[in-house]
Order: C-alpha cells, then sequence, then structure tokens
C-alpha cells in the first residue's frame, strides 16, 4: 500500500513528466526521448492510483487493463499512416465516453453517500473507501459546486463522444464527408444547448439522476449534429478542436475528483488542441466561430473572377524531361497523395532525384491533409529525410528560384486566387507561392475543382501543366521514366 | 468554319503557318483545315503529313481563297492576294500596317477583316499570340550562330595541347526579346558576354541570363524605356556618353550583335564606321536592325558584306525563315492561339469580338472600315510599375513607429485581457470554496504552462502530438480507478468500460506516437 504523501510526490512527478513529454515535441530527435517520459509517467500515475489508498477490486482492474492495453497495442501495431486521423478522433470519443460515465458515478455515488449520511450512520460504518470517502466530507456548497463539475464533465463528454464518433466516420469514409445539417441549422444547436442548461439548473436544485442522463443524450445530440455541418477541409481544425474538448473533458472530471494531477493533465491536453485549432485556423484565414458555424463545400463561388488561359495537360515523358533539366524541384503533397497512397512512390521520386545531385524539398502548408502535421507523418513513414520537409514560411520565398514544382493531390492550399482576388471564398488565407516557379506541374486525378468547389486558376496559368491520372499511378508512371 | 492557309509568295521565304499538330489543335477548336499543295515544303512539312492530320491538300491558292472563311499565312499579303479576298473573309498574317496602308485600306474595301499577328498587344494574356516576341526569340538565337559560323575561333575558351584558347567576346546591343535570345545563346556557347540597353532595369534580366550588363557613367536622369515595353529615343547627351562607351569596347570585342529598335522609327544608329575600323580583322557584326536601316550604317540589307579590315558584317533579314520548321511551329501556335480565341465557344463558330482587347487592337480591318490604330490605352510599362513599387519601402523611423505602434496595441491587449481574466478569477474566488479555489489555480496554471509549452511544438510534429495527447489524455483512467471500488454494480460496470477505454487510449496513443516518431530519420 502507498500512503496519500507517496500518492501525491507521484502525482507531482508524473505532471512534470508529461510537461516534458510534450514540450519535447519541438523538434523531432528530442521527440524520441520525451515519448518515454510520457510513459513513465502514465505507469507511475497509475501505479500510484491502483496501489493507493481505496482502491479496490484489483482482479477488475486488472482485466480491464490488459484488456484495453492489447486492444491499444493492436491497433497501434495495425493503424495505416494515412488512417492516422480516423485513428485519432476514434480515441477522443474514447475519453468523451469514459468522462460522461465517470461523471454518471460520481453522481449515482453521491445519492448513494448522501442517503447514508442522512440516515446517521458514521464514517466507519458505512465503510467508504476512495472517492465515496471524499464525498462524504463534502459541505452543502462543496456539493453544489460538485454537481457543477459533473453537469460540465457530461456535457463536454457527451460532445467529445459523439462528435468523435462523427468525426470519424467522415474520415473513414464511413460517412458523407460534405456538410450537411437538419432543417433548423444551427438554431436547433443553440436550442438543445438551451434545453442542456435547463436541465442542469434543474440538477443543480435537486432533480435526480435523469437530469444528467438526459444532458448527456441531448449534449450527444449537439456534437453529433454540429460536426455533421462540418466538412472536407475543415476537418483538420475539427480534430484539434475534439482534442481541446477531450483535454476540457478530463479537466473537469478532474474536478469532480478533486485529483490534481487529472486536472492538469485535461489542462494540458485541452490548450494543445486549443492552440492547434488556432494554428490550423490561422493557416485558413477563418475565425474559429466560422468554421464551426459552416463548411465551405455546399456554397458555390459565386462572384469570383474569370479566369483567363487553358489548362493544358502534359504526359510523364513532359514531366520526366523538365525533371532532367531541373536543378531544384520542390513537392508540394496534398491529401490526394494520402488517399491514392502515393507517399511511397514520391519517396522514390525523391530518391532518385537527390541521387541526381537535384535539390529536392517539400513544402507542407499547415492545414495539408486532414490532421495537422498529417503529411510529416505519412513522408517519414515513406522514409523522405525530415530535414527536406519544410513548413510554408520556411520556403514561400525559395518557389522563384525553384525549377520545378510538383503538386501531388493539393487544391486551395496553392490557389493564388487566396492573394490576388478579394472575392474569392479562400481570399487572404496563405498560400504556397507555387506559381512563381518556372513550371509547375499539378497531379490531379481530373479536371473538376477540389474539395472546397472552388475554381483555382493556378491550373490556367501559362506556366502550369496538369499531369492528370491517379497519383501513385502517375508517379510510378513518372519513375520508370527517369 | 474553313481555316486555309496559303503558301508565300516571296522565294526567301520558308515559313508556313500552319503545321500537322497546330492543324490537330484547330480541329479541337471545330475547325475544319485546308492547306494549299506545298505550303510547308520548306519548312519541311510535306503535304501528306498534313493529310496524315485530317487537313485537306488543296491545288491552287485560289481553291483556298475560294473554300476557306480564315486565311492565314506568314508575311503581309500580296496585292494580288489581297484582291481575292471577299466580303466576310478574314485574313491573318503579319501586316505592318503602318508600311503598308494602301494595302490595308484595299482590304478593308472588300470587306474583309485582317488580324495583323504584329498588332497583338504586348499584355500578358496575349503573349501566346506574340508572334513578333517568337520570331525575335529565333533571330536572337540564329544570329549568334551565324556569327559564330563566320568567326574564325572557338566561342569557348579551351587550353589545349597545342595551346590555349582565349573565349570570344560578344556584345549584344538592345537587351530585347531578341538581345536575351542572343544572350542565351552566346553564353551557352560558353562566350564571354556583355550586354547594352537603354533601359537600365532590365540589367536584372540580363545578368540572370549569365552576362555583364555594360552601365553608363552618365549623370542626369534618362528613362530609355517607352511605352508597352519598348525602347524610346534617347538624348544627345545620353547617346553620346553611350558611344564613348561603345568606342572603348570596339576593340575587345569579337562578335558584336545589335537588336536596337524604335518602334515606327528608322534605327538608330550605335555602331559607328570608326567602332567598326576599330575591330580585330575577322570579327563579326550581326545586325539585326537591317531591315530599319540598321544599327550600323555599313550594314547592307539582306547581304552579309566584308569591310576592308577584313571585318564581316551582316545584314539578313530573314533569320526566322533560316530556321523555318522551329520557327513556323512557334508562328502556327502564336496563330493557333489567336484562333482559339476567336472561338470562344470552341464550336467552330468565329466570333469578332471587337470588345476584347487583344482581338481589337490586332485588327487593322473589319466590316468595310480601317480599324487602325487602335484606340489609346493606359499601358503602364514595367519601369513605372517599379516606381509606383518604391514608396512602399518604409524608411527606419516609420518601421521604428509602426513597431512601436504594434507593441503598444498588444500591451494594450495583453493587459485588458490579464485585467478582464483577474477579474472573473476574482468573482468565482468571491462564491467558491477554499476547496475548489486550490484546484482552480493549479487549473489555471496548468493551462498557462500548456500554452507556453505547445507553441514550441514543431509543425511537422503536430500529429504526433495529437497522438500524444490522445495517450495523456487516458489519464481519466483515474477517475474510473477510484471509483471502480464501489458497492453500486452500475458504478462498477461503468467505471470498469472507462478502465477499459481509457487503457486503449493510453496504450494505443503511446505506441502509436512512437511508431510515428521512429519514422523521422534525418538525411
Amino acid at each position: 500500500m502507498i500512503g496519500l504523501g507517496i500518492q501525491s510526490a507521484a502525482y507531482i512527478v508524473a505532471t512534470i513528466l508529461f510537461i516534458l513529454a510534450l514540450g519535447g515535441l519541438k523538434d523531432e530527435e528530442s521527440a524520441k526521448r520525451a515519448i518515454w517520459y510520457g510513459i513513465v509517467g502514465m505507469a507511475l500515475a497509475v501505479f500510484a492510483t491502483v496501489f493507493g489508498p481505496g482502491v479496490q477490486n484489483l482482479l477488475i482492474i486488472l482485466v480491464a487493463v490488459a484488456a484495453g492495453g492489447f486492444a491499444g497495442w493492436f491497433i497501434a501495431g495495425k493503424v495505416q499512416m494515412t488512417e492516422m486521423p480516423q485513428l485519432v478522433a476514434a480515441l477522443h470519443s474514447f475519453v468523451g465516453l469514459a468522462a460522461v460515465f465517470i461523471g454518471l458515478n460520481a453522481d449515482i455515488m453521491l445519492g448513494a453517500v448522501s442517503a447514508m449520511r442522512d440516515s446517521g450512520m458514521s464514517l466507519e460504518d458505512a465503510g467508504l473507501t476512495g472517492f465515496g470517502e471524499k464525498l462524504w466530507n463534502k459541505d452543502t456548497v462543496e456539493i453544489a459546486i460538485l454537481k457543477v463539475e459533473v453537469f460540465l464533465g457530461i456535457f463536454i463528454g457527451a460532445v467529445t463522444f459523439t462528435g468523435s464518433i462523427i468525426a470519424f466516420g467522415k474520415l473513414a469514409g464511413k460517412v458523407d464527408g460534405k456538410s450537411s445539417q437538419l432543417p433548423g441549422g444551427h438554431m436547433l444547436n443553440l436550442g438543445s444547448v438551451i434545453a442542456c442548461l435547463i436541465l442542469g439548473i434543474l440538477y443543480y436544485n435537486g432533480a435526480g439522476i435523469w437530469a444528467p442522463v438526459l444532458v448527456a443524450i441531448i449534449a450527444g445530440f449537439i456534437g453529433y449534429h454540429l460536426i455533421m455541418g462540418i466538412g472536407g477541409a475543415d476537418m483538420p481544425v475539427v480534430v484539434s478542436m475534439l482534442n481541446s474538448y477531450s483535454g476540457w473533458a478530463a479537466a473537469a472530471i478532474g474536478f469532480t475528483l478533486e485529483n490534481d494531477l487529472l486536472i492538469v493533465t485535461g489542462a494540458l491536453v485541452g490548450s494543445s488542441g486549443a492552440i492547434l485549432s488556432y494554428i490550423m485556423c490561422k493557416g485558413m484565414n477563418r475565425s474559429f466561430v466560422s468554421v464551426i458555424l459552416g463548411g465551405w463545400g455546399g456554397e458555390s463561388s459565386g462572384g469570383s473572377q474569370d479566369i483567363d488561359g487553358e489548362m493544358v495537360a502534359i504526359d510523364a515523358d513532359g514531366v520526366a524531361d523538365a525533371l532532367q533539366d531541373a536543378d531544384s524541384v520542390i513537392i508540394v503533397p496534398g491529401y490526394g497523395m494520402a488517399v491514392a497512397q502515393a507517399q511511397q512512390a514520391v519517396s522514390e521520386l525523391t530518391k532518385k532525384l537527390r541521387d541526381a545531385g537535384k535539390k529536392v524539398r517539400f513544402a507542407i502548408h499547415p492545414v495539408a491533409g486532414r490532421l495537422p502535421g498529417h503529411m510529416n507523418v505519412l513522408l517519414a513513414e515513406a522514409k523522405v529525410p525530415y530535414d527536406i520537409v519544410l513548413e510554408m514560411d520556411e520556403i514561400n520565398d525559395d518557389f522563384k528560384d525553384t525549377d520545378v514544382v510538383i503538386v501531388i493531390g493539393s487544391n486551395d492550399i496553392v490557389n493564388p486566387a487566396a492573394n490576388d482576388d478579394p472575392g474569392s471564398p479562400i481570399a487572404g488565407m496563405p498560400v504556397l507561392h507555387v506559381w512563381e516557379a518556372n513550371q509547375v506541374f499539378v497531379s490531379k486525378r481530373g479536371s473538376g475543382t477540389g474539395y472546397s468547389g472552388i475554381e483555382n486558376p493556378l491550373f490556367y496559368k501559362e506556366n502550369t501543366r496538369m499531369f492528370y491520372g491517379d497519383a501513385k499511378e502517375s508517379v510510378n508512371e513518372l519513375l520508370k521514366k527517369l | 468554319m474553313k481555316f486555309g492557309v496559303i503558301g508565300e509568295h516571296q522565294d526567301s521565304e520558308a515559313r508556313v503557318a500552319m503545321t500537322p499538330a497546330s492543324a490537330a489543335q484547330l480541329q479541337k477548336l471545330g475547325h475544319e483545315c485546308v492547306i494549299q499543295a506545298g505550303a510547308g515544303a520548306k519548312a519541311d512539312f510535306a503535304d501528306d503529313l498534313y493529310r496524315d492530320a485530317g487537313v485537306e491538300v488543296l491545288d491552287s491558292k485560289q481553291a483556298v481563297f475560294d473554300q476557306a472563311d480564315v486565311i492565314a499565312k506568314v508575311r503581309p499579303p500580296s496585292e494580288e492576294e489581297v484582291d481575292m479576298l471577299r466580303e466576310g473573309q478574314t485574313l491573318i498574317s503579319f501586316f505592318y500596317p503602318a508600311e503598308n496602308e494602301d494595302l490595308m485600306k484595299r482590304a478593308a474595301d472588300k470587306g474583309a477583316s485582317v488580324i495583323a499577328m504584329d498588332m497583338v498587344p504586348r499584355i500578358s494574356r496575349a503573349q501566346k499570340m506574340d508572334a513578333l516576341s517568337s520570331m525575335a526569340n529565333i533571330a536572337g538565337y540564329r544570329a549568334v550562330i551565324e556569327a559564330a559560323n563566320n568567326f574564325g575561333s572557338f566561342m569557348t575558351g579551351q587550353v589545349t595541347a597545342a595551346g590555349k584558347v582565349p573565349p570570344a567576346k560578344i556584345l549584344v546591343v538592345g537587351a530585347g526579346v531578341a538581345g536575351l535570345a542572343a544572350i542565351g545563346a552566346a553564353t551557352s556557347l560558353g562566350a564571354i558576354t556583355y550586354a547594352f540597353d537603354v533601359r537600365p532595369e532590365v540589367a536584372e534580366q540580363v545578368e540572370s541570363m549569365g552576362a555583364e550588363f555594360v552601365y553608363l557613367d552618365f549623370e542626369g536622369e534618362d528613362d530609355g524605356a517607352g511605352e508597352g515595353g519598348y525602347a524610346k529615343p534617347s538624348s544627345p547627351e545620353f547617346r553620346e556618353a553611350q558611344l564613348a562607351k561603345f568606342r572603348e569596347m570596339a576593340p575587345d570585342m569579337d562578335i558584336v550583335i545589335t537588336t536596337a529598335l524604335i518602334p515606327n522609327r528608322e534605327a538608330p544608329e550605335l555602331w559607328t564606321e570608326d567602332m567598326v575600323k576599330a575591330m580585330k580583322p575577322g570579327s563579326v557584326i550581326v545586325d539585326l536592325a537591317a531591315e530599319k536601316g540598321g544599327n550600323c550604317k555599313m550594314t547592307v540589307k539582306d547581304e552579309k558584306i566584308v569591310t576592308d579590315n577584313n571585318v564581316t558584317i551582316i545584314g539578313y533579314t530573314d533569320f526566322p525563315s533560316r530556321m523555318a520548321k522551329q520557327s513556323s511551329t512557334l508562328y502556327s501556335t502564336n496563330v493557333r492561339h489567336m484562333m482559339a480565341d476567336l472561338t470562344p465557344e470552341k464550336d467552330g463558330q468565329i466570333v469578332h469580338n471587337m470588345e476584347d482587347q487583344v482581338i481589337r487592337d490586332s485588327t487593322i480591318a473589319h466590316g468595310g472600315e480601317v480599324t487602325w490604330p487602335p484606340p489609346k490605352r493606359e499601358s503602364p510599362s514595367p519601369k513605372k510599375e517599379q516606381k509606383s513599387e518604391k514608396p512602399k519601402k518604409k524608411t527606419a523611423e516609420e518601421k521604428a513607429a509602426e513597431e512601436a505602434e504594434a507593441f503598444k496595441k498588444q500591451t494594450q491587449q495583453q493587459v485588458g485581457m490579464l485585467a478582464a481574466g483577474g477579474v472573473l478569477l476574482l468573482l468565482v474566488g468571491a462564491v467558491a470554496p477554499e476547496s475548489f479555489m486550490s484546484h482552480f489555480i493549479v487549473f489555471a496554471l496548468a493551462c498557462f504552462v500548456g500554452f507556453q509549452v505547445i507553441w514550441g511544438v514543431a509543425h511537422s510534429l503536430h500529429t504526433p502530438l495529437m497522438a500524444v495527447t490522445n495517450a495523456v489524455s487516458g489519464i481519466v483512467i483515474l477517475g474510473a480507478l477510484l471509483q471502480i471500488g464501489s458497492g453500486n454494480w452500475i458504478v462498477v460496470i461503468l467505471s470498469f468500460v472507462s478502465v477499459l477505454i481509457a487503457s486503449i487510449n493510453i496504450v494505443g496513443g503511446f505506441l502509436v506516437t512512437r511508431r510515428m516518431l521512429s519514422m523521422f530519420v534525418k538525411s
């Protein structure tokens, strides 16, 4: 058995280790070390809790941890790197669900403990341990606050749970990726929030367990409906937002349980997700609210500028010739590369070009892909060295000195209309200035518009050639010619 | 509509206005194509190649005029050809309307429309139809090749067992399209290349091609840039300074290529007789301005002469025609783009839209009227654009003031947020008990630490960051662990499920993060 003092000490150490684990992600090398800090911190925290005062049913715990651990190990080993967005979304949903359950448990136990205390039993007779003992010692004000915390924990947890499930479905292609809403739109969401608030007030004033259960159900609907209404290119924001929510849910549970480690960790995760959402929104030059309140996908882009010129197609021979002559090449990957699973072929292309003494670099837009940093992971998986993979601000000025740019499966992030056309729906969004290069090749499945449905003047530029076809097949064909 | 191409009436002209490749593109626009037999022969395009491309080959010029709705050729039409035009027919060719006003009137009287390829405005949208530029490009390249052919030594420097050969020194006067092409060809042959132009802003382009720009020591304002990116006549003082510089360079130069032209004027004399005399025997001068009298007055149009001191002066005016296959390919592409603009719907219907700037400016006769010269438009020269950019560059003081302003704003924002946050915390503290506040402090601090730490995370590691926060947020397992000992079976079941899924998060999150991080390797 571990005493309360040692448990607290273990929690402090775990907190520090978690902070170091997140901070270590500042560069690739320190990250490999920092991940161990996180693992050790987590082990320490779980160990100190399980063998701390007031925890029973060790056997059940063991079974649950073993089963969960095995499932986690299995998934982590099997998941494809292109499926990372789905996995992350699924893991968020688990945190949300756990938060809902723990919140409900807290309420059930609060009811039981209060009943025992009111019946005049002494603490020893009640035989309470762990959380129950804490509840026993609460006064009225503290119980009132506890109810607010339970309410928040359940509400955020439920939104996170259903929202993440929908996000998972959309990312995995099991739910239609376009934004769709029930009639009533955001008024429906607003109404639901108000209903939850009313239920919360009822619960605060003594309503039974039915109130938090109803809150969980209605909040679950909000999560579902909110994420259904957001589509396509906005998914990176959605995933980071849910990341943030899962953190706040954990923090709310921490307050309920008066557990500082939970509060700290929840706050860390919550702020991490919030910052990621902010970075993603900035990458698209949109406010967070506008992302939440509606997608681009459905709207057509009326009133944008007329486009001169024509799209000119080119075959693999033409691209290969240009690559042979080029000294410097920049590759701009996007979600299309992930969809076509072309990263391996792209990596081979990179290797060939680098072996031929050409300078090859990658330019990554903050919102490329469906998850922050998604492209980096895919390229890393395909063994592209990370020091030639650069982010937008590092490389944007270099396009004008570049011979050939290959755009693979990205569209909006290389759209010059964002710079030139104030009428464009993406006006003001920072984009990669690929058109400044001598020559641009765009690998694309067909001549249609991309996810966002916005016309891209880049495709009509004089120095742009369209390299139609599936990204993987196109690059493979290109490899043969080099 | 039918698109017809006729042969050129001058024997010296080898170019043709349509190639089999451009015919295929024209057919995609919905046009049928016909060609006069033998029109492409001198450019290495035999009639059979046209037939293979689906072009009908007609016996005579007259047959083409009878059948086609649009006639295309390279050189300005002869009087006889103009007389063959009929009402509603369109002619596309070089025309030089300033020199051929009578011909233009005659075509207009016939009721035909004439599109002069040399009148295509110099705007970026029309670059693909700018035949003057594509021909000038070839002329510049060919000028270097002709010069090299007549120059008795290597272009590039060599050190051989039989002795050292110095590289040739080439001066290119006038860095327009032809000049730049000549510079490119000269540098790639390995010659030391110098270039001069009255427009100092082209120095950057010249240097980017690997040549050295010749600067003048000239005090005073003289902006050599005129309308539409062409040069304008320069002041007498400037001219003197320029000639003095050339005089100084003349003895050193092996090859001089002059390309200086001013629109609608005789070519300025830039290479005087005394300079020619100062040059070494065996040197070569190629005068691309020979058509307009030449930049060197000793030039004889269309001929190659050798001066008394053995300097060769080449005055050919048919450089593009000397590379007929290449120039035909480029010219026919220019014509094809013009046709594409004339058939906006790609349905084979010609729409002569006089509202369109490119079509308006290049049309010199339409609907029975002479429509030349085109109306004046604001056409900013590159120099003017540069000038308007200049004020954007701020002085150090302005920058400092701006930064101070931004800093002040930031401070205000920060103080405002801190104040609001502080008030909010005080309000919470006023109602909440001590036990809650102590946790709240921890929470606020953790948020703060979180923001500080996460800002430092590399963009490339955002996915691992999300995965590791997934794992870390599995810490909710603690809550379930504390509740699982409850006597209530519902609580136990819910806790059990919570512990289980939180374990998935912890183990799955950490392992997948590790897997991802191990993939990041340095080159």
